[in-house]
Formats: C-alpha cells, sequence, structure tokens
C-alpha cells in the first residue's frame, strides 16, 4: 500500500535532516582537516578553501601513528575476543538454563552501564597502580571488555533466545552435550548476531577515551589518546586536531562501512525471523 | 528387547504438582499412546522419560535398569518434536545424520545408515535440501528419519501430526502404524487427539490430571470408560453423558433425569436410592423412535455424507447427539422420541466412577 505523498515527503525531509545533523560534525570535522590553521578558525566559517595536507604531514611527524593504531587494534580486538570468551558461556546459561535471579541478573548488569565512568575513576586507578597495569595493554583489554560485556552478554542473550528450546533439546538426545550443541548448532545458528555483537563491540573499544587518557601514558596509548595529545596546553589547534581525529577515526569508518550489512543484519535478525 | 517402567512417578514445579505419581509397564515392542487434554501432564511424563526434565520422585526403569540419573542419550531413545525441531542450518542427511556424526560413526557407515532410513521415507530425493525448503509433511518424516538413523530401543512422539493438515495427518497416521510394524519397535506417543489413539495405539493411556485414569486396548476402552472423563474423551461424536438420579424398585432400575424422564437401567447398582448418577449412551447406540423413553427438538442435523449426526435438545434442557448411517431421522424444529438400548448404556455414580456392570445383573425385558 501507497503512503500518502505528504506523509512520504515528511519522512524523507525528516530521515535526511535527521542523517544531516548526525553527519555533519564528522563533515566539518573532515573539512578543517584539510584547512591551514588560520583558514580553520576563520570566522564566518570557511566552506570554499584551497585543501592541504600539511596538517597531516605533522601530525604524522609529531607521533607515531602506527603505534597508536596498533594498540588501537590490539585493544578492540583483544578486548571483543575475550567478551565472547567470557559472554557466550554466559548468554547461553542465562538464555538456556536460567536460574531463579536470572531477569534480575541481566538488569542488573545492565545497571552497570547506568553509572558514570568517572565515579569509579579512582578505585580503578589505585587497582590498576597496585596490579601493575597503568600504561599496560592488557589492563586496557581487560578493562574495556568488562564495560562492554553487558552490551555483549545482552546481545548474545537476545540471539540464543531467538533460538527454539527444542533444536537443542533434540541434539541433545541426539548426543550433544553443552559444548558440541555450541559448536554444531548455536554458533552457526546465531552467526549473524555472534558477528554483529563483536563489531559492535570493537566499535566502542575503538571510540573509548576516558579510560585510555586515564591510564595510559605512552605505551597502551591507542588512538583515542593520540587525538587529545592534540588538544595541548599551549592551545588548541583546530587543523591539526581535526587532522589527527579524522586519521584516528579512519580506520573504524571503513571498518564500519565494509560490515554494515553485517552489523544491519545481526541487529535486526530477531525482527526478520 | 525393550521395556519402560514407571514406577510412582512425580513430577513437582516447586509447589505445584504436575505429574501425581504415575505407574505404568509399557511392553516390548508396544505402541503406547499417552492421550489426554492439553495441561494434564502427559509431554511433561514423556519429557521425563526422555530425559529432558528430571523427575522429582519414583523410578523409571528401561529394560529393568534404572536410568533416573542416566544422561537422554544414554537411554537409548529418540524422540519426535511436535515443532520438528530439524537443525536449520544442515541439510536433510546432515540432520539424519546428526547422532551418528555425535557418537564418532565413520562418514560411509553414517551415509548407508542415513540413505536406509531415507529410503523407508522416500526421503531419498530431498537428502540435500535444508528443512526451510520442504513442506510441513516432509519436515516431519526427516524427524521421523533422524529418530530412526539412531536405532532406539525406544521412540517416542511428542504430538507429532498436530502442525499437519487434516489431509496429510491421515496420511502420516498410516505411514506412522505402518512404520511401527516395520520398524518393530516400542513407540511412546503423546497425543489430545482421541482419534489418533484410537488408531495407532496397541494400548491406550487415558491421563487427566497428572494421573492415569484408564490404561487399556483401544476397543476396550471404547467399551467399557472407568468414569465420565475416559467416556466423554475417547470416541467421536462424544458419548452423551445424562445427569439423572437412580430410582430402584423391587424388580427394575431407573434412571430419573432432570424433566422427570425415566430411563431403564440394565443392571440394578450397587447404590441407594436417589443417588445422583449419569448415564452415557453412545451416539450409535441412541435411535429415534416413536416409543423413546426421551423427548427432545432437533436443533442441528449434520450430514457428513456416510454418517449423519443428529443434535437434539432434550426436555432437560441437556445437549444428546445421535449417530445415524442413513439419513437425517428428522428435521431441525421437530420434536422427536429417542430410545435407548440397555445394554449398550453406560452408568456412572456420584463420584464419576463407572459403576460394574456385573452387579446384580437383572434379566432384561
Amino acid at each position: 500500500m501507497e503512503r500518502p505523498l505528504t506523509q512520504r515527503i515528511f519522512a524523507a525531509v525528516a530521515g535526511w535532516g535527521l542523517a544531516i545533523i548526525m553527519f555533519f560534525p564528522i563533515l566539518w570535522m573532515a573539512m578543517t582537516a584539510f584547512k591551514r590553521e588560520p583558514e580553520a578558525i576563520a570566522s564566518p566559517p570557511l566552506i570554499f578553501f584551497e585543501p592541504t595536507l600539511r596538517n597531516f604531514e605533522q601530525v604524522l611527524d609529531r607521533a607515531d601513528y602506527l603505534h597508536f593504531f596498533f594498540n588501537s587494534v590490539i585493544v578492540s580486538v583483544g578486548s571483543t575476543l575475550l567478551g565472547l570468551a567470557v559472554g557466550l558461556p554466559a548468554a547461553y546459561a542465562l538464555a538456556f538454563h536460567p536460574g531463579k535471579r536470572a531477569k534480575d541478573l541481566l538488569v542488573w548488569m545492565l545497571s552497570t552501564k547506568m553509572m558514570p565512568a568517572v565515579g569509579v575513576l579512582v578505585p580503578i586507578y589505585l587497582m590498576f597502580k597496585s596490579a601493575g597495569l597503568l600504561d599496560s595493554r592488557i589492563g586496557l583489554v581487560v578493562l574495556y571488555m568488562l564495560v562492554n560485556l553487558p552490551i555483549i552478554i545482552w546481545m548474545l542473550f537476545t540471539f540464543f533466545r531467538e533460538v527454539p528450546r527444542e533444536i537443542l533439546e533434540a541434539a541433545r538426545l541426539d548426543g550433544a552435550r553443552p559444548l558440541r550443541q555450541f559448536i554444531h548448532l548455536l554458533i552457526p545458528l546465531t552467526a549473524p548476531g555472534i558477528a554483529s555483537t563483536a563489531l559492535l563491540s570493537i566499535i566502542l573499544a575503538w571510540n573509548e577515551a576516558f579510560w585510555s587518557i586515564n591510564l595510559t601514558v605512552s605505551n597502551a596509548t591507542p588512538l583515542t589518546a593520540f587525538i587529545a595529545s592534540f588538544s595541548s596546553p599551549q592551545g588548541l589547534f583546530w587543523a591539526k586536531l581535526s587532522a589527527a581525529s579524522l586519521l584516528a577515526i579512519g580506520p573504524i569508518l571503513v571498518f564500519g562501512w565494509i560490515t554494515q550489512r553485517q552489523l544491519v543484519r545481526g541487529l535486526t535478525f530477531g525482527a526478520v525471523k | 528387547m525393550a521395556t519402560v517402567t514407571l514406577n510412582n512417578i512425580r513430577k513437582n514445579y516447586g509447589s505445584l504438582e504436575v505429574v501425581k505419581g504415575v505407574d505404568l509397564e509399557i511392553r516390548d515392542r508396544e505402541f503406547i499412546v499417552l492421550v489426554g487434554p492439553s495441561g494434564c501432564g502427559k509431554t511433561t511424563l514423556l519429557r521425563m522419560i526422555a530425559g529432558l526434565e528430571t523427575i522429582t520422585s519414583g523410578d523409571l526403569a528401561i529394560d529393568g535398569k534404572r536410568v533416573n540419573d542416566v544422561q537422554p542419550d544414554e537411554r537409548g531413545l529418540a524422540m519426535v518434536f511436535q515443532s520438528y525441531a530439524l537443525y536449520p542450518h544442515m541439510s536433510v542427511a546432515d540432520n539424519m545424520g546428526f547422532a551418528l556424526r555425535m557418537a564418532g560413526v565413520p562418514k560411509a557407515e553414517r551415509q548407508s545408515k542415513v540413505r536406509d532410513a531415507a529410503r523407508i521415507l522416500q526421503l531419498e530425493p530431498y537428502l540435500d535440501r535444508r528443512p526451510g525448503q520442504l513442506s510441513g509433511g516432509q519436515r516431519q518424516r526427516v524427524a521421523i528419519g533422524r529418530a530412526i538413523v539412531r536405532n532406539p530401543k525406544v521412540f517416542l512422539f511428542d504430538e507429532p501430526l498436530s502442525n499437519l493438515d487434516a489431509a496429510l495427518r491421515m496420511q502420516m497416521r498410516i505411514e506412522l502404524a505402518r512404520l511401527h510394524h516395520e520398524l518393530d519397535a516400542t513407540m511412546i506417543y503423546v497425543t489430545h487427539d482421541q482419534v489418533e489413539a484410537m488408531t495407532l495405539a496397541d494400548r491406550i493411556v487415558v491421563v487427566n490430571g497428572g494421573r492415569i485414569e484408564q490404561v487399556g486396548a483401544p476397543m476396550e476402552i471404547y467399551a467399557n470408560p472407568v468414569s465420565t472423563f475416559v467416556a466423554g474423551f475417547i470416541g467421536a461424536p462424544k458419548m452423551n453423558l445424562l445427569a439423572g438420579k437412580l430410582q430402584c424398585t423391587s424388580d427394575a432400575a431407573q434412571a430419573i433425569l432432570e424433566d422427570g424422564s425415566a430411563v431403564t437401567l440394565p443392571t440394578r447398582p450397587g447404590l441407594a436410592n436417589g443417588d445422583a448418577i449419569t448415564i452415557g449412551i453412545r451416539p450409535e447406540a441412541l435411535r429415534v423412535t416413536a416409543d423413546g423413553s426421551l423427548a427432545g427438538r432437533v436443533t442441528v442435523v449434520e450430514h457428513l455424507g456416510g454418517e449423519t449426526l443428529t443434535h437434539i435438545e432434550l426436555a432437560s434442557g441437556q445437549l444428546a447427539t445421535v449417530k445415524t448411517d442413513e439419513r437425517a431421522p428428522a428435521k431441525v424444529g421437530q420434536t422427536v422420541r429417542l430410545g435407548v438400548d440397555p445394554r449398550r448404556l453406560h452408568l456412572f455414580g456420584p463420584d464419576g466412577r463407572a459403576v460394574s456392570r456385573r452387579s446384580e445383573a437383572l434379566q432384561p425385558g
């Protein structure tokens, strides 16, 4: 059934408007990255200018980009793998063998996300310090895993809940104990969901800034700390900051672009079945 | 050889008791059908036999060995689920061979066993398809095939035909009967459909409210239901159950219905005068006749082709169904009289239990 023209126009305008509002800061940042410093702070803002790569040269000159990049990769992928290793069995238990308090447990896990991170900065900092984890990649991996675990478990739990119980019961009678049910049934059946969970976890870990800035100095610094290092005490250099930001979010944007079909498929997994 | 013995089996969910002490001895190669209304505990009973539910108390033995704490896959059973529970990402062949793969059977042997089962079930052309590409009946056969491949001692069926349309259900029913004959295995079958129970079972187990109501061969249960529940549940259309009071004289016993009409009973039951009783008459045992003891008005006539059902509202307000082989004995709106053959009458006492027919038989006429 066709919707009336006015409704379609309204939907199109609202959709595009929203998309532009969300995308504008990124576009502006990308433009600023190619401006000279005076152009970057010009008022009124410049829309037309002669693009330059000088900011990128200077940024790459001043810092070892690859060092930050590999830290980001290790920390986001590492925390995601660790998160799946903990989250998959946890979600399995909650979905298929729930105890009396399973629902409460899920809500409690999610509630930890409602607390501002800064509220636990001091205890976490002190724990990291006494454990010798400050400025270490392993420390960030563990921390990011814990930060994203509630979301990982929630997502996996919803995907697992979509799998009919009887399929696993049939497998039980067919001689598949939990580990084999996992390998032969659950993982192939919920692969799109697991993939989108992993992608989301990677993206969240990649973009995390609060902990990385507070807990790393040089050795383990990921790209978010790389950006922060350009907001220097001498004043803000917008163009260079933008160039650094673009370099930091570039890889994850490309990654997101390539995997977006998978991501959307996973996120709507339950809805379309 | 596979016998299944249930000894005082109980199941509680918290304080709720859903299976209340079931004793049952299932013989080797028997086709046993557990039948009852939804929520009566029959599926829970089957799932306990399968090992998918823990047994709260009592003993379950297969071939004389207690298996309460044995894992489902080690009990030598195969189960066909109501929803078929096929593995959607695997081909038909992989679905059927999954159990063998889990058991570490070599691929060549696995394939030959899958092919054998596929031949029995006429599934050979579909072995490479996914379950999603099959019709309901084919999926059902794959589910049965998956069970056959394992060569189990006991087959368990949980309402396997309830998702099929009427024509297919009848076809699969016949196929299941043929399979039982061919495989010569013990089968335990759960259904709420009394037609499936009547047609498939060697013995029917009627379950109600977590207890066994009656166990027996289909015709035995049909002919001698032990309670109003069994009487009403087994047989289609339902047995006519009419409430009344007992009136005994020196040489006869009668049931006085609510409108005062009297039905002569074949026996003098061992009950007191004035006791509340229920008489049960199968629709085929009622007939329209001018000198019948019951009066009523025809409300609906259903022509089924080979037989005709005439629904009658009795003077007492109770409803009765008459089944005849010919055309309808009366038209809608017409007032008729119904005759009852005392020998085909069932009698139930105030507690709903059948009153033994052998007690104090009276000479008819």
